[in-house]
């Protein structure tokens, strides 16, 4: 009896469970503006979800069949009395089922596998034809530090980037690791040091979209928040311009960034030519990308591309 | 363990393997030797990326002398022949052989690890050691690995032969001195590949 | 690094605040360690604790050993995860400051896979396997108990950090640099790399000493293919340990050099890659989840067919699916770190390769309902266990698959998503199978029944507690949040999830305590089994009487099916007809103190190099040889149990004839 009852309750908790879930699902991408991986605002989170949506869905499919059968099975062959299903105790081996449940997963993830490996690849490339501005960005104990190696700017835990273009950011660390990571622009990229990881993104629409590091590096890890303020560009161009009269950094300010405190925005007219990135001495730039970066002179222009 | 032996092939296997337990134990100590493997693997592939990472300090062609690294590839390379003799001669129930031969071995062990430590001096005294980049620290520790367990091999060896002398040639024993003709052989092995990959790949590579 | 005594001084007399906690915690263990000191005393128990248990080499002993250790590492670990829950339901008060938050993330992560998970599995290791491989005890007794000792006094230097302050703090995947003295000086992560070597040696003895058992110790007639599934997922546990655990020495070893000498392996400077420790910390972390549920993918599988009164769906599939996740385990530990820059041809391949796991996985739960498919299934709490675990744990596959689609992982890495997803796994996988494994072979270990009602009770609460928590956890991902921050700004939008997570969290809390309720009323009043065999069970351990004598089989069984003794009952055959003339002398494996020593030993050395204290190291290292030397010359190791004895214990169990 208690068994009985307690086989009851469980069915109907996960029923109970499974509506939510349905309606979850359903609510599918209404979920608010807090949901920041489902409010995409660029091309690169765009793909991002997309796949994870498609990924979402052949998984539901699985999940509703091993449901299906696995709630048949127990309430079917529960052990009461009078239970009137077939018992077939020496019951070990069927054929075609033991085929088939190795060959249609395996189906299955082929509709996943074929778009995995088609997008990791696009994202790999930076767009054709559209010129992007390039950021070098250092994660330090416990803030970030942009440049701009072509405007010959500099800030401090925030990023004023152009819309619709693609931004490439350079990113390298003068600290533990850390990863870059701005939800509604795309996915999250390590800074290391002694290395240099390119990523590229895209907002196509103006707006201010947070980012935040998704690597401990210590105990001010969780204040290293910051923003990236995508604007028109012509807007951009008019902040380079006014920016570039700011306060240049001196390298004493890079060494008190270097120190482990936090810190609020800052912005300088320029800075030090070798804070980027020879951090570290012995440094050279071998490091494959995911995105792959070729280099012609220390710290200036890398072309991405795929391949070596 | 405790079957007494009914196998019939019992008696015509080689002594170290004629008790069902200590034959077990050398299927163990294959085991062991198989994470030992990947000791040395690792330490090989961390060699492999750092090998370039000199920082400010000498390269592999700088440092390294060829002449005691020959002399103790002949060193290690006889030591082994020796204790390979020295089974042969347990097989033949020779005790005295066995023993003589092992202490051959521990010999030949000590001058590898002398040469070696000689060696590592002298590169100390070029300022090259293990804080100087990253290349010298996963060579110190690929070697040095390596010297430590000739080092642990040769210990081992000298009580192998206190418990010769006691016991003479037993299942037990047997067993114990063909475990370390494993061992023995196994550092050989890897010695080669220390040979190879990091001392003739780094003065002509 | 400051010397020892200095630093003690610093310690309990720092110049800030002393957490009052800490304080307090540590005077309730110095209570409690005079407590017990007083209680063994005055019962005259010193010699029972050292001769019994302390020199013990019996497997049955020392599976209990591990699962005293593991239990009371799992409630470490989970007032930990408890710790981390308040904290982040209190994002603007300061339950704990950031530091001590840094520690206990670390430590929870830590205690649960190296001192909770493994040593659980490695408890009914030892309690079951060589009595289902009708085996009188495992290949290297000795070996065995020393695994344990190693074992524990790892988790002893372990836990120890956290008495005397400074405690390990850089996450249980220790990344470099922010592991090396410029970002994190103090003794912390020395006693993270030196316990998890010492616990790692250990470990690896594990492996090769059941890998042993398993190939060569099998009752006559138990070919391969008649082996139980907990016996296959032992051999095939055994092997990925042996493959995994070296690299990780190797990266915990080069990560302490650079702290305690100086080198330069994954240092900023002098070219140092920290990448290096991530590819070798993966090579053996991702064998490593495959250690902590394969193990329990064994026990479902004994679990589901006694419960089901069915012989096991697909056995030939069962096994190969097993092997080959054990070959796949070693081709996707990139998946860690795919925004790490490795490249697109890599990611891709890594992330296909990750996603094939999936198929032998899905095989197993399909084996598993087809297992139950005309059964006749009994809702005992082992039972229980096995039927919340095929729910959840595909949904901890199916987000597993999810992280594998390198783009989408682009987003979800290191975000809640992620945290959500492998404690789904970890729970729902490896400690609801630790916790069916448990239930179900509590008779064969100690006698009795644990009470049913009590572990229902502890069951719903562990099964809702854990939905509860970590589905919000799986929402906080999508929106935006990151892993071990111990605070966040509230205009994001977390903090109602996470109150529902950290209530979830309180109610596991709550199954935890009448786990513990359940097992000590049932140790004190539960049901008594005097058959041997209350499942009524099919595989060999349930031919013996519950508690298993010393010597397990007075007579060696020859096996001639896959679930032997269920087909020696419906043969009508049975152990208990044995005749006096069927007893021999039987050679026992002798106790010794040994691989309790050696243990010490390895303490005293970790604990001396933690505080690069050298005098302290060297007599650590001096008792390892002294350990040693007399091992190598003790031959006096097994002693004979005589015919007389056996057949005297026999008759008093009533399972003599004549």
């Amino acid at each position: 009896m208690f068994a009985q009852r307690l086989m009851e309750s469980y069915r109907k908790l996960v029923l109970a469970a499974l509506a939510a879930g349905a309606g979850l699902l359903s609510a599918g991408f209404s979920f608010g503006p807090k949901y920041v991986l489902l409010h995409p605002a660029g091309p690169v989170a765009k793909s991002e979800l997309h796949v994870f949506i498609l990924a979402l869905e052949l998984m539901a499919i699985v999940a509703v069949i091993v449901l299906a059968l696995f709630f048949y099975a127990i309430v079917r062959f529960r052990d009461t009395a009078g239970n009137t299903a077939p018992y077939t105790p020496n019951w070990h081996s069927h054929t075609l089922l033991e085929v088939s449940v190795w060959i249609l997963p395996a189906i299955l993830l082929l509709f996943i596998a074929i778009p995995t490996v088609k997008t990791t690849f696009s994202l790999a490339h930076l767009p054709k034809g559209k010129d992007p501005v390039v950021i070098d960005v250092t994660s330090l104990t416990w803030k970030w530090l942009f440049e701009y190696p072509k405007q010959h700017i500099a800030t401090v835990n925030y990023a004023v980037i152009p819309a619709n273009r693609p931004v490439l950011f350079e990113l390298t660390a003068d600290s533990p690791m850390n990863t870059f990571w701005v939800p509604q622009l795309g996915g999250m990229e390590y800074t290391m040091p002694n290395r240099v990881l390119p990523l590229w993104l895209e907002a196509d629409k103006a707006g201010t979209y947070w980012g935040h590091s998704g690597q401990f590096s210590g105990v001010g890890f969780e204040k290293m928040f910051f923003n990236v303020k995508a604007v028109s560009q012509k807007s951009f161009q008019t902040w380079t311009t006014t920016t570039a009269s700011a306060h240049p950094m001196t390298l004493a300010a890079y060494d008190r960034l270097l120190k482990q405190t936090t810190v609020g925005d800052s912005t300088y007219g320029n800075y030090p030519a070798d804070t980027f990135p020879t951090l570290a001495s012995g440094f050279s730039l071998t490091g494959s990308g995911m995105y792959m970066v070729m280099h012609d002179k220390k710290g200036i222009s890398y072309i991405p591309m795929v391949g070596s | 363990m405790s079957l007494p032996l009914v196998d019939e092939h019992a008696q015509q296997l080689p002594l170290e393997f004629a008790d069902e337990h200590e034959s077990m134990k050398i299927t163990g100590f294959w085991m062991f030797l198989v994470t030992d493997v990947l000791i040395f693997a690792s330490l090989f592939s961390t060699y492999a990326v750092f090998h370039n990472s000199v920082a400010a300090g000498p390269t592999a062609n700088q440092l390294f002398k060829m002449g005691p690294v020959l002399l103790e590839t002949l060193l290690l390379l006889t030591s082994s022949f020796t204790i390979g003799l020295g089974i042969y001669a347990m097989r033949k129930g020779q005790v005295r052989a066995l023993m003589a031969w092992t202490f051959l071995t521990i010999l030949l062990g000590a001058g590898f690890v002398t040469t070696e430590i000689h060696d590592f001096v002298s590169f100390a005294a070029l300022h090259a050691t293990w804080h100087t980049s990253a290349f010298l620290s996963a060579f110190d520790i690929l070697v040095g690995t390596h010297g430590a367990h000739v080092t642990f091999g040769i210990f081992w060896a000298v009580t192998l032969l206190f418990q010769l002398r006691k016991h003479g040639i037993t299942e037990r024993t047997a067993r114990k001195i063909y475990t370390f003709s494993l061992y023995w052989h196994f550092l050989d092995i890897v010695w080669i590949f220390i040979f190879t990959f990091v001392y003739l790949n780094g003065k002509l590579g | 690094m400051p010397s020892f005594v200095p630093y003690l001084v610093h310690t309990l007399f720092p110049p800030g605040v002393l957490l009052p906690d800490i304080l307090l915690i540590d005077f309730g263990l110095i209570c409690a360690g005079i407590g017990v000191i007083v209680l063994l005393t005055k019962t005259r128990r010193w010699g029972w604790l050292w001769y019994d248990w302390l020199t013990t080499v019996d497997h049955k002993k020392i599976a209990i050993l591990y699962l005293i250790a593991s239990l009371v590492m799992l409630m470490r670990g989970g007032i930990d995860a408890l710790m981390l829950r308040a904290q982040l339901a209190l994002p603007t008060t300061h339950f704990m400051p950031a530091s001590q938050y840094d520690e206990v993330f670390t430590t929870h992560g830590t205690i649960m896979v190296f001192f909770m998970g493994m040593p659980f599995i490695f408890a009914l290791f030892n309690a079951v396997v060589p009595l289902m491989i009708g085996a009188r005890d495992v290949a290297f007794p000795r070996l065995n108990a020393m695994s344990y000792w190693l074992f524990a006094f790892g988790a002893i230097l372990f836990n120890i950090s956290f008495v005397i302050g400074g405690s390990p703090n850089a996450g249980w995947t220790a990344y470099p640099p922010y592991t090396g003295l410029a970002f994190n000086p103090g003794p912390g992560e020395n006693y993270y790399f030196l316990a998890l070597i010492i616990a790692g040696m250990g470990t690896t003895m594990t492996g090769i000493n059941f890998l042993v058992t398993t190939l060569k110790m099998r009752a006559p007639g138990m070919s391969l293919m008649k082996m139980p599934m907990f016996v296959w997922s032992t051999m095939v546990t055994s092997a990925l340990i042996l493959f995994a655990f070296p690299p990780l020495t190797v990266a915990l070893a080069m990560s302490l050099f650079d702290r305690l000498f100086g080198s330069h392996f994954f240092t900023l400077a002098r070219g140092g890659m920290p990448m290096m420790y991530v590819n070798l910390f993966w090579l053996f972390g991702h064998p490593e989840v495959y250690i902590l549920i394969i193990p329990l993918f064994g026990v479902f599988s004994e679990v589901v067919a006694t419960f089901s009164k069915k012989v096991l769906f697909g056995y030939p599939v069962m096994v190969a699916s097993i092997v080959a996740i054990m070959f796949l385990a070693y081709g996707t530990w990139v998946h860690h770190f795919f925004t790490m820059g490795a490249g697109p041809a890599v990611n891709a391949f890594f992330g296909l390769s990750t996603m094939l796991i999936a198929i032998p996985t899905g095989v197993k739960i399909f084996n598993w309902i087809f297992t139950m498919w005309g059964g006749r299934i009994q809702t005992t709490t082992a039972m229980l266990y096995q039927m919340a675990f095929i729910p959840v744990f595909m949904v901890g596959g199916a987000t597993g698959i999810l992280l594998a689609v390198v783009p989408a992982d682009y987003q979800l890495h290191n975000s809640y998503f992620l945290v959500a997803h492998f404690h789904n796994v970890l729970i729902g996988g490896t400690l609801f199978g630790l916790l069916s494994g448990l239930y179900y072979w509590w008779p064969k270990m100690f006698g009795m029944k644990l009470n049913e009602t009590q572990g229902k009770w502890a069951f719903w609460l562990f099964l809702i507690g854990f939905w509860v928590t970590f589905l919000p956890q799986y929402l906080l991902g999508l929106k935006g949040m990151t892993r071990r921050i111990y605070t966040y700004p509230l205009g994001f939008g977390w903090h109602d999830l996470n109150v529902i997570s950290t209530f979830g969290a309180f109610i596991m809390g709550a199954a935890f305590v009448v786990l513990v309720y359940n097992i000590v009323w049932s140790l004190l009043y539960g049901e008594r089994d005097l058959t041997g065999d209350p499942w009524d069970g099919r595989t060999l351990e349930w031919s013996l009487p519950s508690p298993v004598p010393e010597y397990n089989f007075p007579r060696i069984p020859v096996v001639h099916d896959r679930d032997a003794w269920w087909a020696m009952k419906q043969k009508g055959q049975s152990l208990a007809d044995l005749r006096p003339e069927d007893v021999h002398d039987v050679e026992m494996p002798k106790n010794s103190p040994i691989p309790f020593l050696l243990g010490a030993s390895f303490f005293v050395l970790g604990f001396g190099m933690t505080f690069a204290w050298w005098p302290i190291a060297i007599i650590g290292f001096v008792g390892i040889i002294l350990c040693l030397l007399f091992s190598g010359f003790d031959y006096d190791d097994h002693h004979h149990l005589k015919a007389d004895v056996i057949r005297q214990t026999e008759a008093t169990l009533g399972r003599l004839q004549g």
